[in-house]
C-alpha cells in the first residue's frame, strides 16, 4: 500500500475527459485515480495532508505510443525490455505496442508467453505487445490472430513490411474482421521502393541514393482502403508521409472506417535534414520535403491523422557507422516523442490539446484499452511537464540502449520532470 | 574563360569529395594547374619530385581500367610513393567495416588516399576518419569530381572557353556521377547544358539542377558545341528500364544522322569504357576530327596530377 498523493495547481489535460483546466489530482493507495480537475483544491484537502505544489506545470495523461520497436528477442543489445522502459518513462510514456520485428519473429502463441513474461518482470511501463500479420514476416501465409489476440496480443502487423500480396490482404481483412482484430499496415510498395533509401526528389538525385516514390504509400493506401469497401475491419495506417497520402486519406475518410497514424519525425523534420549523409536520419518512411510535411501537420488540424508515434526503433552504433546505402533504417524516439511533439505547441502549429489528444486518448481508443487518461478510478499513469523548460538534445544523455537519435543537438522546449505508473513515481529528473 | 595563374590562392577545402563543394576559384587553380602538367607528360622526363616523399594509397572498391591507372600514373609522376590496395585480397573481403579500414590505413601516415566506392557517400564517410586528404575517384551514383575537371579542361584545350557554350550530356544519366559532377561543373563554368535521354534514365527533378531536359535527342543536341556520351551501366540496373539495346541504340546513340543536328564543329566526348554500337556508332568514336576521347584519358593524368598536388600541401 503506498501513500495518498496530493498535487494542485497544475495544468491539466486529459482529452478523453474533455479536461483542460487548472486543478489539482489526487492519487489513492492503491495508486489509482481518485481526484482530478479544477475540484482538487487547497480548500477542499485535508490540512493535515502534505501536498505538491506543481506551480502551473502541465500533468498529462501517459502516453500511448502505438510504434515501438524493442530488441527482445534477439536484438537485446539494441534494445530489451529494461532500457525500453527506462527510456519510456523519461518521456513520460507509460504504453507501448511493440512491434513483432524480433529474432524470432513474434508469430506464435508460444513466443507470447515468453514476451509477457518478460515484459511483466523487466518493464515498468505497460507493454503492449503487437504480433505478425504474416508467418516470420515473409507476406505469405496468415498468423493466428484469434489464438494470439486470445493470448494478450493487442494487434497486427508486419512491422516495417507492407503486406505486398493484394489478395492475401483481403484476406487478412477478413479474418481480422472475424475475430475483431486491429490490423496495423505499413504502406510502401515494394517495387516502387525497391533499394530506396530516402524521399525520391532532388535531395535523392544529388546525394546520387536511390529513391521512395511518394507514390509508393500512396498506391498501398489507396489499395487497401478500396478493399476495406468489401472487407471492413480495424484498419490502422501506421504511418504516413506525404501530400498525396493526405489527399487520398481525405478523400476515403467519408466511405470507409480507419484510423492514420504519423511519426513524428516526419512531422518535424525534412529530407534536408540529412545534409551530409547523416544515417541517423535514414528512416522509413523517409523523410519527405518541407511540402509534405506541412501537409501532415495540417492534416492533424483537419482531424485527418488520429495518432502521432514516435517509431522509436534503436539501432547499436555499428549499424549505422556505415555508407548511407548500408546503414541500418531507423531512429531510437520513445523518449524524445513528447519534447519533440510540443515543439509543434511552441511554434504554434497545433494545440495542445489536439496534440496531447493524438498521443494519449486517441491511440488508446484504436487499441481498445483503457489507458492514456486521468479517468476516476483508473490506474495513475501520468506524467509532470514543464512545457516551457529549455533544453538540448545530446547523444550521450539518450536513456535508450540505442543512441541513435535523429534530433542530437536540437533545441527543445518542454521537459518531464516526473512520470508515474500505477501511481508510483518511476522517474524523476 | 580566364584561368587565373596566381600562385598564392589556395584551395577552400581540405578533401576533394566533389564538384559541389568547390568554388569557381578552387576549380580555376585546378584547372591551371593542370596546364602545367600537360607539357610535361609530353616531356621526356616525365617525372619531377614535387610530392616526393609522400605516400598515396589507392583505395579502389570498385573495378575501374582508366580512373585507377591514370591516379597510379599521376601520383609516380610526381615522385609520390603509391600504393594501390588490391580489394578482393583485402581485409574488406572478411567483412572490415569501411571506416575500421580507413582507420587502418590512416594509422601508416598517408598523405593522401584517392577512393572509389560503389556507395555515394563513402567518400565523405571516410573523409571524416582520416587526416590526410581524400580525393574522390567515383562515389555511387553521387560524383566523379576529376573526371568532370577532365572534361572541362579538354573543352578550353579545343575551344579555348568553356563560358557560352552549349553542351548535351547523353544517357543513362541515372545511373551516373560523371554527369552530376560534369553538371555542377559546366554550369559554374557559365555552359549551357542539355541532359539527354529516355525519361526511364533520368533521375527525379534533375530540371532543378539548372539544365535543359530532353527525351528526344535531336532535339537536345540542336546548336550543340560539345556532346557528352555516356556509358549505359547495365551493371547497375537491377529491372526492366530499357526494352533493347538496340532500340537503345536506334534513339539514343550517337549516330552520323543524330550528330547532324549539333554545330558542325561540334566535339564528341565520352568517359569511357565505351559500349560501341549501343550509345555511340563506332566510326564517330574514332574520328579524329570529332572526337576527342583519346585527348580526355591523356588529360586526365594532368588533372590528376594537379589535384594530387594541390590536395597534398
Amino acid at each position: 500500500m503506498m501513500k495518498k498523493k496530493y498535487f494542485l495547481n497544475a495544468n491539466i489535460i486529459d482529452p478523453k475527459n474533455s479536461i483542460e483546466e487548472v486543478g489539482g489530482l489526487i492519487i489513492n493507495e492503491q495508486g489509482k485515480i481518485e481526484a482530478v480537475g479544477k475540484k482538487v483544491n487547497k480548500n477542499n484537502i485535508p490540512s493535515r495532508e502534505k501536498y505538491i505544489d506543481l506551480k502551473q506545470k502541465y500533468i498529462f495523461p501517459g502516453l500511448v505510443d502505438m510504434r515501438v520497436f524493442v530488441g527482445e528477442p534477439g536484438y537485446e543489445y539494441k534494445e530489451n525490455f529494461k532500457t525500453l522502459s527506462n527510456a519510456a518513462i523519461a518521456g513520460g510514456v507509460t504504453s507501448v505496442v511493440t512491434m513483432p520485428n524480433t529474432s524470432p519473429v513474434i508469430d506464435n502463441v508460444s513466443i507470447v508467453d515468453f514476451l509477457k513474461r518478460r515484459g511483466r518482470d523487466k518493464a515498468r511501463i505497460n507493454i503492449f505487445p503487437a504480433a505478425s500479420l504474416t508467418k516470420n514476416l515473409e507476406g505469405t501465409n496468415m498468423t493466428e490472430f484469434g489464438l494470439l489476440r486470445d493470448k494478450g496480443i493487442i494487434g497486427f502487423t508486419d512491422g516495417t513490411k507492407t503486406i505486398q500480396n493484394t489478395r492475401l490482404m483481403s484476406r487478412i481483412m477478413r479474418s481480422a474482421y472475424d475475430l475483431d482484430c486491429l490490423i496495423m499496415q505499413h504502406a510502401e510498395d515494394g517495387e516502387l521502393s525497391k533499394n530506396g533509401m530516402v524521399n525520391d526528389g532532388i535531395i535523392a538525385t544529388k546525394l546520387g541514393l536511390q529513391g521512395i516514390p511518394d507514390l509508393a504509400e500512396k498506391i498501398i493506401i489507396e489499395r487497401d482502403l478500396t478493399l476495406l469497401e468489401d472487407f471492413n475491419c480495424r484498419y490502422h495506417i501506421s504511418q504516413i508521409s506525404t501530400t498525396k497520402s493526405v489527399e487520398i486519406i481525405a478523400q476515403k475518410k467519408n466511405q470507409v472506417e480507419f484510423t492514420t497514424g504519423v511519426s513524428i519525425n516526419n512531422l518535424s523534420l525534412n529530407e534536408n535534414d540529412i545534409g551530409d549523409f547523416k544515417t541517423f536520419l535514414k528512416l522509413s518512411p523517409p523523410l519527405r520535403t518541407e511540402d509534405d510535411r506541412v501537409s501532415l501537420v495540417k492534416s492533424i488540424n483537419q482531424g485527418l491523422i488520429d495518432v502521432i508515434v514516435s517509431d522509436h526503433k534503436p539501432e547499436d552504433e555499428e549499424s549505422k557507422r556505415l555508407t548511407f546505402s548500408q546503414a541500418a533504417t531507423g531512429a531510437s524516439g520513445v523518449e524524445t516523442l513528447l519534447p519533440l511533439s510540443l515543439e509543434l505547441f511552441h511554434n504554434g502549429s497545433i494545440k495542445l490539446f489536439k496534440l496531447i489528444e493524438l498521443l494519449t486518448s486517441n491511440p488508446a481508443k484504436i487499441l481498445k484499452i483503457d489507458k492514456g487518461n486521468l479517468s476516476i478510478g483508473n490506474d495513475a499513469d501520468f506524467c509532470i511537464v514543464d512545457i516551457y523548460k529549455p533544453w538540448v538534445v545530446k547523444k550521450d544523455k539518450i536513456i535508450s540502449k540505442s543512441k541513435n537519435t535523429c534530433i542530437e543537438e536540437k533545441k527543445l522546449q518542454g521537459l518531464i520532470t516526473n512520470t508515474f505508473v500505477g501511481g508510483e513515481e518511476l522517474f524523476k529528473i | 574563360m580566364a584561368i587565373n595563374s596566381n600562385k598564392a590562392i589556395k584551395i577552400s577545402k581540405k578533401h576533394l569529395l566533389g564538384i559541389q563543394d568547390l568554388t569557381v576559384s578552387d576549380v580555376n587553380l585546378i584547372l591551371s594547374e593542370s596546364k602545367k602538367f600537360i607539357s610535361l607528360n609530353k616531356s621526356k622526363n616525365k617525372k619531377n619530385d614535387t610530392l616526393r616523399g609522400k605516400t598515396q594509397i589507392n583505395l579502389f572498391f570498385e573495378p575501374s581500367t582508366r580512373t585507377q591507372s591514370s591516379f597510379e600514373l599521376a601520383g609516380k609522376r610526381l615522385g609520390a610513393d603509391v600504393m594501390s590496395m588490391n580489394i578482393t585480397n583485402s581485409a574488406i573481403k572478411k567483412g572490415e567495416t569501411l571506416i575500421d579500414t580507413a582507420m587502418t590505413l590512416n594509422a601508416m601516415h598517408p598523405d593522401i588516399i584517392v577512393v572509389r566506392h560503389q556507395d555515394s557517400g563513402a567518400c565523405n564517410l571516410l573523409s571524416q576518419k582520416v587526416n590526410c586528404a581524400v580525393l574522390n575517384a567515383g562515389d555511387g551514383r553521387r560524383e566523379h569530381p576529376t573526371q568532370a575537371l577532365l572534361d572541362a579542361l579538354t573543352i578550353i584545350d579545343r575551344k579555348n572557353k568553356i563560358q557560352g557554350l552549349r553542351i548535351a550530356i547523353c544517357g543513362d544519366i541515372l545511373h551516373s556521377r560523371v554527369a552530376r559532377s560534369n553538371i555542377y561543373l559546366l554550369n559554374m563554368l557559365g555552359a549551357e547544358v542539355n541532359i539527354v535521354g529516355p525519361s526511364n534514365l533520368l533521375p527525379k527533378d534533375i530540371n532543378k539542377l539548372g539544365v535543359n531536359v530532353f527525351s528526344d535527342m535531336k532535339k537536345g543536341l540542336k546548336n550543340c558545341d560539345i556532346v557528352m556520351m555516356l556509358r549505359l551501366q547495365n551493371e547497375r540496373m537491377t529491372s526492366s528500364f530499357l526494352s533493347s539495346n538496340r532500340e537503345y541504340y536506334e534513339y539514343y546513340g550517337l549516330t552520323p544522322n543524330k550528330l547532324k543536328e549539333a554545330k558542325s564543329d561540334a566535339l564528341i566526348m565520352h568517359p569511357g569504357p565505351m559500349n560501341r554500337g549501343i550509345e555511340i556508332d563506332t566510326k564517330l568514336a574514332d574520328d579524329i576530327n570529332k572526337s576527342v576521347i583519346k585527348e580526355q584519358v591523356e588529360l586526365g593524368v594532368a588533372v590528376r596530377m594537379a589535384c594530387l598536388k594541390i590536395f597534398c600541401e
